[in-house]
């Protein structure tokens, strides 16, 4: 990934605004990028989504990669989308260790909510700030975070109880 | 479910509960298996808390195993009703990391089954979600409807609902022979069907008591959420990715994006009914501008069987094999070669070479076997890309990450049904439990797509 | 219909140990609620996946499985006979699944509608049960990715033969 921010006018105001907390940008394929610090995200969510000119206001997707054998081994990716001028950008912010932590967006985005809770579910990042971080796509019994690259795409899941409760009880 | 306890009365002489009810997962309607759990009182829901992930099948982990092309069949079964266009967005979405266009006749073959598919998801949709609110019929004709759009599916790509039609570069092979008369007649029929189905739904006093003014999604609810798709729509502001953000041949045909006002569900309902309509005039001007190539050579009496070119090319008697022109079903993937090659990008990197290449020459079979077989095939450089289609339920956005081997290192969905998912428990506190059905029903949850 | 084409040599199969127990009263009592339960199979359909689309097909015009008198599906499980496992079974909702067996009343049978209720499909990882019959005992194993619905009109033709040879409890 290169320093410069390109001829991209997105990323060119970003680097302005914001320029000691951009670690690096590119624009591969066209699809403006910018990698940040992680105590910014929220800063910069911010001012993206009010900024006159840029607008992005719909966060399109969120979403983790697990670079297992690079340093920082997760990179949590945002997508951003202004409905107004109809220009993407991608943020993407790096979590490593054994306990990787973010700053969470629901307080700037109530979809972010679930997004969130499904990067912890398959990759074991945290959300800090997040009301309620818990599993989503698996169960509360499952063990592990199968979408980390050192997890066993078949591995076997011993069978659950049971399920008891449920239907109609009165409170 | 159970019985209502409250009665009305007021609340301080008389000791009411509430209940707790559980809806799902195993759920009567169609819809797949989500889980609702409510606390009433009476019929009025206080709290409602969605439960997902019953369908998760490591879609994103599946396609890490296997080479690009390979994620095809994985990405059928996302939303599994208009499986084209998870095609098209995954197929895209790899093009883009390689930096190849594809061919006209490509786009507009790729564009046509989209809008097919994205017609099938919506009479599903709609056809669903009336028989729960007991128009049975209705639900009988949509189905109708939509098999004669699966026969038009299973003519061009052999499969009814788990196509893996795309390539990346291309599609698997061509339109079949006659394709035009039969789509233009599938259409008519089809628009039969709506227009019974429209007598027998928009104005119908039951459907619209029930669908008007429950469920409504506000423009702010909706931005918040970052839904898209006709729910979006529905509540009157404008986006539709193939409009705003046009890709492949979108931009250059004649349609309209029909958009709600309210966010309620009969505006869903509405703007779905519209969209089919828009959905088949793309489709009929696509089929009036097909791009044609140049079709075969003449060969009168040259041309030989497919069998006879295969035993030859086994037994080694390949010389002037190649020169021989030969007779092969359009829509055999790898076709021959002047079809193929309008068909599917000339990238050796990447697509397939035509079937009289790989058997009549040596060049071909090395071009065939280094796209095939596993530890070699196609190579994307090392990158990131996103790329962004109009799913039937909004945008449908795939996150390709390459590491420069022959294996994805990431694949992500988008999917637009999961930001919707996340509303509905918004949407349903307040409302009474017979308005959770039309509700759930017009969110169009595919499982698939949300639990990937 | 199948009483009078079917001599007490064709019933000699395993399961069906009609000669010589009771009978000729017997053996046309089976046959005649054989005949009654193959007729008026009502399906619990248990939908998951995209399987659940060629169900839909299944009940409609087009393939019409009323035809069968197998149309009516009952979501109740306790009014239903057959269970049909429409789609893949994640091991989330295994124990649901297992439930829904349990709470329907004998007669019943069960169907494994789709290869991956059979086998696991072409799902073999960490989330996905390998075949329901690890979790319920299955009568029929229709397999396709998804089948098609003529395919399984053929399986309920095979189920109904199934349900034929057995003995039927009438206690």
């Amino acid at each position: 990934m290169s320093e410069s921010a390109g001829a991209n006018p997105i990323l060119e105001r970003l680097q302005q605004r914001f320029g000691d907390r951009i670690r690096s940008t590119h624009d591969f394929r066209g699809d403006a990028t910018a990698t940040v610090d992680p105590a910014a995200i929220v800063a910069i969510c911010d001012w993206l989504r009010s900024e006159p000119g840029l607008e992005l206001d719909i966060l399109m997707d969120l979403t983790a990669v697990d670079y297992l054998q690079r340093r920082p081994r997760f990179e949590v990716v945002y997508h951003l989308y202004s409905l107004k001028h109809r220009h993407r950008l991608r943020l993407k912010v790096p979590a490593d260790g054994e306990a990787p932590e973010v700053p969470s967006l629901t307080g700037l985005w109530r979809g972010a909510n679930w997004y969130e809770r499904e990067v912890y579910d398959l990759f074991g990042i945290r959300f800090s700030g997040h009301p309620d971080l818990r599993r989503i796509l698996l169960y509360p019994e499952f063990v592990g975070h199968p979408l980390r690259k050192d997890y066993p795409y078949n591995k076997r899941q011993p069978r659950l109880p049971p399920r008891s409760g449920g239907g109609a009880q009165v409170t | 479910m159970s019985e209502n306890r409250a009665v009305q009365s007021p609340p301080d002489e008389l000791h009411s509960q509430t209940m707790q009810l559980t809806m799902g997962p195993s759920h009567p309607a169609m819809h797949g298996i989500i889980e609702i759990r409510l606390v009433l009182d009476g019929e009025k829901v206080m709290q409602a808390e969605v439960e997902i992930g019953y369908l998760h099948r490591a879609f994103e982990k599946s396609c890490e195993q296997g080479g690009w092309n390979n994620a095809f069949p994985y990405t059928d079964r996302l939303n599994y009703v208009s499986p084209l266009i998870n095609n098209v967005g995954y197929a895209m979405a790899v093009e883009k990391l390689l930096g190849i266009q594809t061919t006209e006749r490509c786009n507009t073959i790729r564009v046509l089954m989209s809008e097919l598919s994205r017609v099938t998801d919506h009479m599903t949709c709609i056809g669903a979600s009336a028989m729960e609110l007991g128009a049975m019929s209705v639900f009988l004709y949509l189905m109708k409807a939509r098999e004669f759009l699966y026969d038009l599916v299973e003519a061009v790509t052999g499969a009814r609902l788990t196509i893996s039609y795309l390539r990346v570069g291309g599609v698997k092979a061509d339109l079949p022979e006659g394709f035009a008369p039969r789509t233009r007649k599938a259409i008519a029929d089809s628009r039969e069907v709506l227009s019974e189905v429209d007598k027998l739904l928009t104005r119908n006093r039951i459907f619209v008591d029930r669908m008007q003014g429950t469920g409504v999604c506000t423009k702010e609810q909706a931005i918040s959420y970052g839904i898209t798709g006709p729910f979006l729509r529905s509540t009157g502001i404008d986006f539709d990715v193939r409009k705003a953000n046009p890709y492949l041949i979108y931009d250059q045909l004649d349609w309209d994006v029909p958009i709600g006002s309210v966010g309620d569900n009969y505006d869903r309902y509405l703007v779905r009914m519209a969209e089919i309509e828009q959905s088949f005039r793309i489709v009929e001007q696509c089929l009036g501008r097909m791009p044609e190539g140049p079709l075969n050579v003449d060969a009168e009496g040259k041309q030989m069987a497919p069998e006879t070119m295969v035993d030859l090319a086994k037994l080694g008697r390949t010389e002037g094999l190649i020169q021989r022109p030969v007779l092969v079903e359009p829509t055999l993937e790898g076709s021959q070669r002047a079809r193929a090659q309008i068909v599917n990008v000339y990238d050796r990197r990447v697509v397939l070479p035509p079937k009289e290449e790989t058997y009549a020459s040596i060049e071909g079979l090395m071009n065939h076997f280094k796209i095939i077989m596993s530890g070699h095939g196609i190579r994307p450089p090392a990158g990131e890309a996103y790329q962004a289609v109009e799913g039937a339920n909004g945008e449908l956005g795939f996150y390709v990450v390459s590491d420069g081997g022959d294996r994805p290192w990431r694949v992500r969905c988008r999917p637009p049904c999961f930001p919707i998912m996340a509303l509905l428990s918004e949407l349903l506190v307040g409302e009474m439990v017979a308005d959770i059905v039309p509700t759930f029903g017009s969110v169009n949850m595919i499982g698939g797509e949300l639990d990937r | 219909m199948g009483i009078g084409d079917r001599g007490l040599a064709g019933q000699a199969e395993a399961g069906a140990v009609h000669a010589g127990e009771g009978g000729w009263v017997s053996s046309k009592l089976d046959a005649a609620v054989a005949w009654a339960r193959r007729w008026s199979l009502f399906q619990y359909p248990f939908v998951t996946a995209c399987c659940g689309m060629e169900y839909m097909s299944l009940v409609s015009a087009h393939y019409d499985v009323d035809r069968f008198g197998a149309a009516l599906p009952r979501f109740s499980p306790r009014q239903a006979d057959v269970l049909f496992v429409v789609g893949t079974i994640s091991h989330k909702i295994a124990p649901v699944l297992k439930n829904v067996y349990e709470q329907m009343c004998e007669p019943k049978w069960v169907v494994a509608f789709g290869v991956c209720t059979c086998t696991g499909g072409f799902y073999d990882n960490y989330a996905t049960v390998q075949g329901i019959d690890t979790i319920v005992p299955v009568d029929l194993y229709i397999p396709g990715c998804p089948p098609t619905p003529e395919m399984v009109l053929d399986g309920i033709m095979k189920l109904q033969a199934k349900i034929d040879r057995q003995k039927q409890e009438l206690v």
